[in-house]
């Protein structure tokens, strides 16, 4: 089996050791990072994360996918900041300030690295302007905000607001999620876009930044 | 622990047994078919001359109820073993013999066609908990004469699963039996693999007719199981009272037992029935109401008393359509059942008093199947002692979604229904289409009929069952069999 098809399947199984393994291999053979990353750990990815919206497997699964993937990007992120090679981009997220719930949030995070991503977690109970200093200082591409309680969710209208002050929200997008959000909601506050899961978070930024 | 759901306490079964022994030796049962007869007179119980009643002494009940099988296994197309009819455990077949089917397309109910028929097996194939097929819908298609073993012919050729079914004649019997021996090779094989029950149903009150009675002979006979269908109605044909309902119907079937065993000592039997309320507002028997549920479960703790293989008539609908009402009858007739362990229920797809299949109600049955057989495992320690690991475990991870007590037990512990039930969120269900349940139904019989596999049955064994139907038509005055997909 090729090295690449043999990283994406141990990918697909969630086994870790294996992805480490065989991305070493490929290094070994001389295949390009950027070749590994794509068509190995992220191939892996998108059958899994196909396989998830269709019900073939469960979230489980998919998180042990996620950390496979992990390991294997922890082998060749060197090699990929030494050839310059990007990630698909820059994501900050956190939960707006008052609320204290990060499940879901802490899975979106997961969902996004596993999907290649970096993801700058702020954690909970973050203050608006914190989102857009850290995603101005990161470079990030997009703000991603989650909220349980219907009380806080308002700190995301702040975030949006924040970002129009200083003149960069056409660059840096929103995107909101959570219990009480909607995508109404979304719109109403002017956030670029909404996901009802995590999974549905990491196709949502996906086409928010333009990336397949 | 398995939850067991209990109606009625041992004294009060005891009683009812007694009553019925009581009925039986008194009164006794009318019984059409001469060789019953000629049975129950050879082993001293004559029919009264005077009444044409036979009387049933106690001491002859007792003699069936000890040759009578506690346990029948049911062995698929294949010869794989499907069913353990023992004990608490709990199997689902559709519900048999409806003269229509709720065409979707016009959301009308009519007869249904032969090309109905092939698509329910083709769905029945692919279902997780349904156990069993059922002979479940009467083609119109092809002469009345066939209609019992054309159904079983069907189910034989497209499905691999067990069937049940039942002769509406006497003469049916012989082809049908034949078919079985065809798949499974000698008429010995069938035996000690069973492949169908056999539904044999007394006429309430007391009553074998010539038909039943002999199907029951020839059953037992070929050691093909017989289910022992009585069907009271309390209120009309029989006391208004459960009581007094249960008490006609253990009569009626420990009649059965006494038959059948008489035939062939050691006959696999199923101890059931489809007794009902009587609704005396729209004149109707009500297989939803909750009453008929009650009579079903009681007597299934009746035969259980008496160490028994159990069926009903249960975890059906009389809605008209798919609705809230056909899926909360459905439920609680399944869940019951399932908490009552009966061991083979008889229900899913059905509609309008046992009149109407749905293929799209199936689907859903099926989903709801899953769930009452999930209640039926109970709740059970796994791995669960001592707690603490878990909890540091959580404590360190942040969740145990990928915990290696989560991987192991997820499956088991967690029922995780087709896409039929809607457990998405609000968003996600809009995003989808709002779809409502119809719509999801249906897109799940398409599903299911993409997927089908065809039997793994030899060519050659498919070929006889041809052979034998097509001759059995031809007997009929039908000198060819409707046209079917391949």
């Amino acid at each position: 089996m090729d090295p690449m098809e043999s990283l994406a399947a141990a990918l697909q199984r969630g086994d870790d050791a294996a992805v480490r393994e065989h991305t070493r291999e490929a290094i070994g053979l001389g295949r390009a990072p950027a070749a590994i990353l794509n068509q190995g750990l992220l191939a892996g990815m998108g059958v899994v994360g196909e396989q998830f919206r269709t019900h073939q497997i469960f979230l489980p699964e998919v998180l042990l996918a996620a950390r496979a993937m992990y390991a294997g990007l922890d082998v060749l992120q060197p090699l990929l900041e030494r050839d310059n090679v990007p990630m698909l981009g820059k994501v900050v997220i956190g939960t707006i300030r008052g609320d204290l719930h990060d499940i879901g949030k802490n899975l979106v995070g997961i969902m996004l690295r596993g999907a290649g991503f970096e993801v700058i977690d702020l954690g909970k109970d973050v203050p608006p302007e914190r989102f857009v200093d850290a995603a101005v200082e990161a470079g990030a591409s997009v703000i991603g905000m989650s909220a349980l309680l219907t009380t806080t969710m308002v700190g995301m209208k702040e975030v949006v607001a924040t970002l129009e002050a200083r003149r960069c929200r056409g660059q840096i997008k929103t995107i909101v999620g959570g219990a009480p959000v909607s995508a109404e909601f979304a719109r109403e506050i002017g956030a670029d876009d909404y996901a009802f899961d995590a999974a549905s978070a990491v196709t949502r930024v996906k086409a928010l930044l333009g990336v397949a | 622990m398995r939850p067991r759901l209990q109606l009625l306490d041992e004294a009060l079964i005891d009683r009812i047994l007694d009553e019925a022994r009581h009925v039986l030796a008194t009164i006794g049962v009318e019984i059409e078919s001469d060789e019953a007869r000629a049975l129950l007179a050879e082993h001293g119980a004559p029919a009264d001359e005077a009444t044409g009643r036979t009387r049933l002494p106690g001491a002859l009940i007792d003699r069936a109820l000890d040759t009578a099988p506690r346990a029948i296994g049911l062995y698929d197309v294949l010869g794989a073993q499907t069913h353990d009819l023992s004990g608490t455990n709990v199997h689902f077949t559709p519900g048999s013999s409806a003269i229509l089917v709720l065409d979707h397309a016009t959301g009308t109910m009519r007869p249904p066609t032969t090309a109905d028929y092939v698509e329910h097996t083709k769905v029945v194939a692919g279902l997780a908990n349904i156990a069993a097929q059922s002979t479940a819908l009467i083609p119109a298609d092809v002469s009345e004469r066939i209609q019992d073993s054309y159904r079983l012919f069907l189910s034989l050729l497209y499905g691999e699963k067990p069937v049940v079914t039942g002769a509406f004649t006497v003469e049916s019997f012989d082809v049908m039996r034949e078919m079985q021996v065809a798949v499974r090779g000698s008429e010995r094989a069938l035996r000690e693999k069973p492949l169908t029950i056999f539904s044999c149903c007394p006429t309430s009150p007391l009553k074998w007719s010539h038909v039943t009675s002999q199907n029951l002979i020839d059953c037992a006979q070929a050691g093909i199981p017989a289910e022992l269908v009585s069907m009271p109605l309390a209120g009309f044909m029989a006391p208004v009272t459960l009581v007094g309902t249960l008490v006609t119907h253990a009569a009626e079937t420990l009649s059965g037992y006494v038959i059948g065993q008489l035939a062939a000592p050691g006959a696999p039997m199923l101890w059931g029935g489809s007794p009902a309320v009587f609704d005396v507002r729209y004149e109707t028997t009500p297989m939803g109401a909750i009453e008929t549920m009650m009579i079903d479960c009681a007597y299934n703790e009746i035969g259980k008393r008496l160490g028994l293989p159990t069926q009903a008539y249960i975890a059906l609908s009389d809605s008209k359509l798919l609705d809230a009402q056909a899926g909360f009858e459905t439920g609680m007739g399944a869940v019951l059942a399932a908490a009552s362990g009966i061991n083979s229920i008889s229900g899913p797809g059905m509609l309008d008093f046992e009149s109407c299949q749905s293929l799209e109600k199936l689907v859903l049955d099926d989903a709801i199947c899953g769930l009452a057989l999930r209640l039926a495992r109970g709740i059970e320690p796994a791995e669960d002692f001592p707690s603490l690991p878990r909890f540091t475990e959580l404590l360190s991870d942040g969740h145990l979604l990928i915990s290696d007590h989560t991987r192991r037990h997820l499956r088991d512990q967690i029922t995780f229904p087709g896409p039929v039930i809607d457990r998405a969120n609000r968003s996600r269900w809009q995003e989808e289409g709002s779809r409502p349940l119809g719509e999801r139904a249906r897109d799940e019989v398409e599903r299911l009929l993409a997927g089908y596999r065809p039997s793994r049955l030899p060519d050659e064994t498919a070929r006889e069952l041809v052979r034998l139907m097509e001759a059995e038509a031809r007997r009929a005055g039908m000198p060819a069999l409707p046209a079917r997909d391949p």
